[in-house]
């Protein structure tokens, strides 16, 4: 593909399509499964459907300035949508498909949405069922027409009714095509390109507005970052609604010419997958941790010899895996034996999972175990960790091929700068992908974005010797010890988590003089353990409380107190004394959150006897309190708990203790 | 009233639908359509019911000394959803089989499509149009989804063995026709994910899917089905019905089902006929079916 290099660098994603259709024109640009068969589309195909589609979408009246909403699955005539809708100055706003009515209801109202594209009947009913407060909206186009047939026309059409308007136009009139370019043309870098909501956590979404040169850029920069071309293909699985997937999927793809599948329904996005064969693909940690826990199911139940031979190459692949990815020297024997394995057991099994033809992984969004994350690379398989959000179009840092630490979330990306702030150890950023700013919240973007434009992540983490930064927790719940040490609560639970006896955490010490923790052990993995050592139990509660479990939650939390030791910044957020819950934290309790998140505030009033007893230094102490069974029942679960020691140790990284004053 | 005494019913109503109902009949159905403002969509469904695609007559069948249907005579109309219903052992299964040609009665008359039925095999219901699902799924658990669908199509392959042996030339564009036919109904049945799952794994209710899929393979002009519903959970209720109001509404299949969740039943159905040890008790529309005091003997026992 040498004849055909860009001359100049597009700047918008329309542009992008329009010399995509030129450079790659045969090449495959999109592929969905339809009727169990792969169907593609090429980039000069796709600009025809892209420009009936447009065309079909002014008809309806969509103009500059309009918003559109998009709600669906991955599906190729979505995508396609925002690129119409940009071809015409109007701005896609995608929502997540799972989304109940009424939490799109106050999106579509704030965003203004005139036009929404759907993906089917669920989403038309869901819409349906709101429209009386959305006075705005106007019409809903849906691409599945299945079950819609009886439903009122005057206010929907389907996207293959708008495609065949579109094209009607430009058979009748030989000047549409030239206008609708010139519309093109006529799309400058700066302008707004799609508005992205974030789930927000506290309060009401913010709608982030992108710019074209946010998306093309930080598309293009990552491009280069991992040498995509135009062979490398992804599959695109994660919500639209996400800036992942919009740059990932729409971003990175529009500006290297790279393939997008769309599965056939998210119920077969692991087979499409496999059919597919990636080459670039992107997962939270807990799809890997699917994926793992699927494999080593399956393998309980293979035969003895594949079974040997499975956990054989396995402690191979854990020995030299990683130094054979990252081009290090592995000794002779380890070679060959891993050359074996791959061969008898790591290629099988990343064609399995669809990785056969995998050339990067990426993981995000929260924290991955270090073992987890070591297995998929110990397979050969390049997964890497990214640090970004919406507000940075992704990418603010990633971890370069070679330099691969479960620890850190890499470098800044290209052009990306990142700064420390003195004193809270936010981490502040600045990078082609900033933001234009929230839609209708000057109040948040001020919040956000200083007057240099930096923008403030909200987390807080340092740059470690390597040059790589190290998340340690959100920015507002680090705290400091009476010391004056850092004290990052949600670091250490996500390390205690990472033990797989450890269910839940809940780590005290803003204030104090030492750091403590609740722990709630995890049933499934102490009960496996339990059945295997005879030790007899009834319930959690007496699980919890045997002496045996103690001294095994002590030995894990004692190897994390060493390997924080090892850790500037964090090494002061030592666990002193711990307790094992006599009790599962559990949302019913309103211990959690729905998507099972500690809620700290109302933990520590509610077990407030036991915060006390961990820093008076008794031994023992008595709780009772009231929980509500599944069928709303209330009760009180009261036992005596021990309060267990764990040695300390002193700091070992002094090096960095200036980024903690 | 004697058991088989025919209620005069909705369903015979509409302009281009031949009646066979007495004319009297015909103008009090109009007649109480209008009365209920005839906007509803069971209405809107009876208008576009027609002709009498099967009728049983006077249908008395028994094994050795036992009678499973005794003197049982009702139709089923072109395009409506017609439920058997009636308690344990009352002969609904006996009567499908009846309807499918699997049992052929001692006394009585079948007639389909405007045919008598004489005594055949189960093969030339289903060549005729007729096609059924099983109280207990009936599929072959060592293969796939799709090959279990694809069995379906077999009646409907033109190509002889030694063609579709070959796999080759005609056999293989015949293939491809068929699979499309299938394809679509997987797309419809919303079981892509397990297409390639040898059915014998899949859970009871996916299989009841996948079963109806293959029924619907053979597109028949009636479609039995014995309990589409046994032993689902509730949502697997709400899908399932929901396939066969779209099956009935959109690819215009006469649906007679047996089913026992009276709930689905009355939603469903647009007319209910209810056996009660091998003989007609009732026969109407779900409403006068309900409110019939046989019916409510039959399902609550009678106080003595």
């Amino acid at each position: 593909m040498n004849a055909g290099q860009p001359q100049a660098n597009p700047d918008t994603v329309p542009k992008l399509l329009v010399r995509n259709a030129q450079v790659f024109a045969t090449r495959s640009a999109f592929r969905e499964k339809t009727l169990g068969i792969w169907q593609t589309w090429t980039w000069s195909e796709v600009l025809e459907e892209v420009r009936a589609l447009a065309l079909g979408l002014q008809a309806l009246g969509l103009g500059k300035g309009d918003t559109v909403a998009i709600i669906g699955d991955n599906r190729p005539h979505l995508y396609w949508t925002f690129t119409a809708a940009q071809s015409l100055g109007a701005i896609p706003v995608p929502l997540y498909q799972d989304s109940v009515a009424d939490e799109m209801a106050y999106v579509l109202d704030h965003a203004e949405v005139r036009f929404a594209v759907v993906e089917d009947q669920e989403q038309t009913d869901k819409l349906l069922s709101i429209a009386d407060r959305l006075p705005r909206l106007a019409r809903i186009v849906y691409h599945d027409p299945r079950g819609l047939e009886d439903y009122d026309p005057d206010r929907l059409t389907s996207i293959e009714a708008l495609q065949k308007t579109g094209r009607a136009k430009l058979a009748a009139d030989p000047g549409a095509a030239a206008a609708w370019m010139a519309g093109v043309e006529a799309g400058k870098g700066a302008d707004v390109s799609v508005m992205l909501y974030t789930s927000g956590t506290t309060g009401r979404p913010k709608g982030v507005m992108l710019t074209h040169d946010n998306v093309v850029i930080s598309g293009r920069n990552a491009n280069i970052f991992d040498r995509f071309t135009p062979e490398d293909t992804m599959i695109a699985y994660l919500p639209m609604a996400w800036v992942g997937d919009h740059i990932f999927s729409y971003g990175q793809a529009f500006a290297g010419g790279l393939t997008v599948c769309c599965p056939e329904s998210p119920e077969t996005a692991i087979d499409d997958r496999r059919e597919i064969g990636p080459s670039y693909f992107f997962a939270p940690p807990r799809v890997f941790e699917t994926m793992l826990t699927q494999i080593m199911v399956r393998m309980e139940d293979a035969g003895a010899i594949k079974k040997g031979m499975f956990h054989y190459f396995l402690k191979v692949a854990r020995r030299a895996g990683e130094n054979v990815l990252d081009g290090k020297p592995v000794g002779l024997v380890d070679r060959m034996l891993y050359g074996l394995g791959d061969l008898l057991v790591y290629a099988p099994l990343r064609n399995r999972i669809g990785f056969s033809n995998l050339r990067v992984a990426y993981t995000a969004g929260e924290a991955i175990g270090p073992e987890l994350f070591s297995f998929f690379r110990s397979l050969g398989i390049n997964l890497k960790q990214l640090y970004g959000q919406t507000e940075a179009s992704v990418f603010i840092t990633l971890q370069p091929d070679g330099e691969v630490f479960p620890e850190t979330v890499g470098k800044p990306g290209p052009d990306v700068q990142i700064r420390i702030e003195e004193g809270t150890g936010e981490v502040l950023f600045k990078s082609p992908g900033v933001f234009h700013k929230y839609f209708k919240n000057d109040e948040a973007t001020a919040a956000t974005k200083t007057a240099e434009g930096w923008v403030r992540t909200g987390d807080a983490g340092f740059i470690d010797a390597k040059g790589h930064l190290r998340i340690i927790d959100r920015a507002k719940d680090v705290g400091r010890l009476n010391s004056g040490a850092l004290f990052a609560p949600k670091y250490v639970e996500n390390r205690l988590k990472f033990y797989p006896e450890v269910k839940e955490a809940v780590v005290f010490g803003n204030g104090r003089d030492f750091a403590t923790a609740f722990i709630n052990i995890d049933l499934v993995s102490v009960g496996n353990w339990a059945e295997r050592n005879n030790v007899i139990y009834a319930s959690y509660q007496e699980l919890a409380a045997n002496p045996q479990v103690k001294d095994m939650i002590l030995k894990r939390v004692e190897e994390m107190n060493r390997s924080l030791a090892g850790e500037p910044l964090v090494s002061g957020s030592q666990v002193t004394r711990f307790l094992i819950l006599h009790k599962e934290l559990d949302a019913d309790d309103g211990e959690l959150t729905r998507t099972q998140k500690v809620r700290r505030g109302f933990i520590a009033d509610r077990y407030g006897a036991l915060i006390t007893a961990l820093y008076d230094g008794s031994r023992q102490a008595h709780i009772s309190v009231e929980v509500t069974y599944e069928d709303g029942r209330k009760g009180k679960i009261e036992g005596d708990v021990d309060i267990v020691d764990v040695p300390t140790f002193p700091s070992t990284a002094a090096t960095l203790k200036e980024a903690a004053e | 009233m004697s058991s088989n005494t025919v209620m005069p019913v909705a369903p015979a109503a509409g302009s281009t639908a031949a009646s066979t109902q007495p004319a009297e009949a015909s103008g009090l159905a109009v007649a109480a359509a209008r009365a209920a403002g005839g906007a509803g969509s069971r209405e809107d469904r009876a208008r576009r019911t027609g002709e009498v695609i099967l009728s049983v007559e006077n249908v008395s069948l028994s094994f050795g000394g036992v009678r499973a249907i005794s003197d049982v005579s009702f139709d089923i109309r072109k395009g409506e959803i017609r439920a058997i219903i009636g308690p344990n052992g009352a002969g609904k299964t006996s009567m499908l089989n009846v309807i499918n040609g699997f049992y052929f009665p001692q006394q009585g008359v079948i007639t389909f499509k405007g045919e008598k039925r004489r005594e055949m095999r189960p093969y030339f219901a289903a060549s005729s149009g007729i096609s059924r699902t099983f109280q207990n799924v009936a599929l072959f658990k060592g293969m796939s989804t799709l090959d279990n669908m694809m069995a379906g199509r077999t009646l409907k392959m033109q190509r002889g063995i030694l063609w579709q042996a070959l796999r080759f030339g005609p056999a293989v564009n015949e293939e491809m026709r068929h699979r499309e036919v299938v394809e679509k109904l997987i797309d419809f049945l919303e079981i892509q994910h397990i297409r390639k799952v040898p059915v014998g794994k899949l859970p009871y209710g996916l299989q009841k899917r996948v079963e109806l899929g293959r029924a619907l393979a053979m597109e028949p002009e009636l479609l039995l089905l014995d309990e589409p519903m046994a032993g689902m959970n509730l949502e697997e209720k709400e899908d399932m019905s929901r396939f066969i109001i779209t099956i009935n509404q959109h690819l215009g299949t006469t649906i007679a089902l047996i089913e026992h969740d009276m709930g689905v039943v009355m939603d469903l159905s647009d007319r209910v006929v209810v056996l009660e040890y091998g003989r007609k008790i009732a026969d109407g529309t779900p409403d006068q079916v309900k409110a019939d005091p046989k019916v409510i003997d039959a399902y609550l026992g009678v106080s003595h």
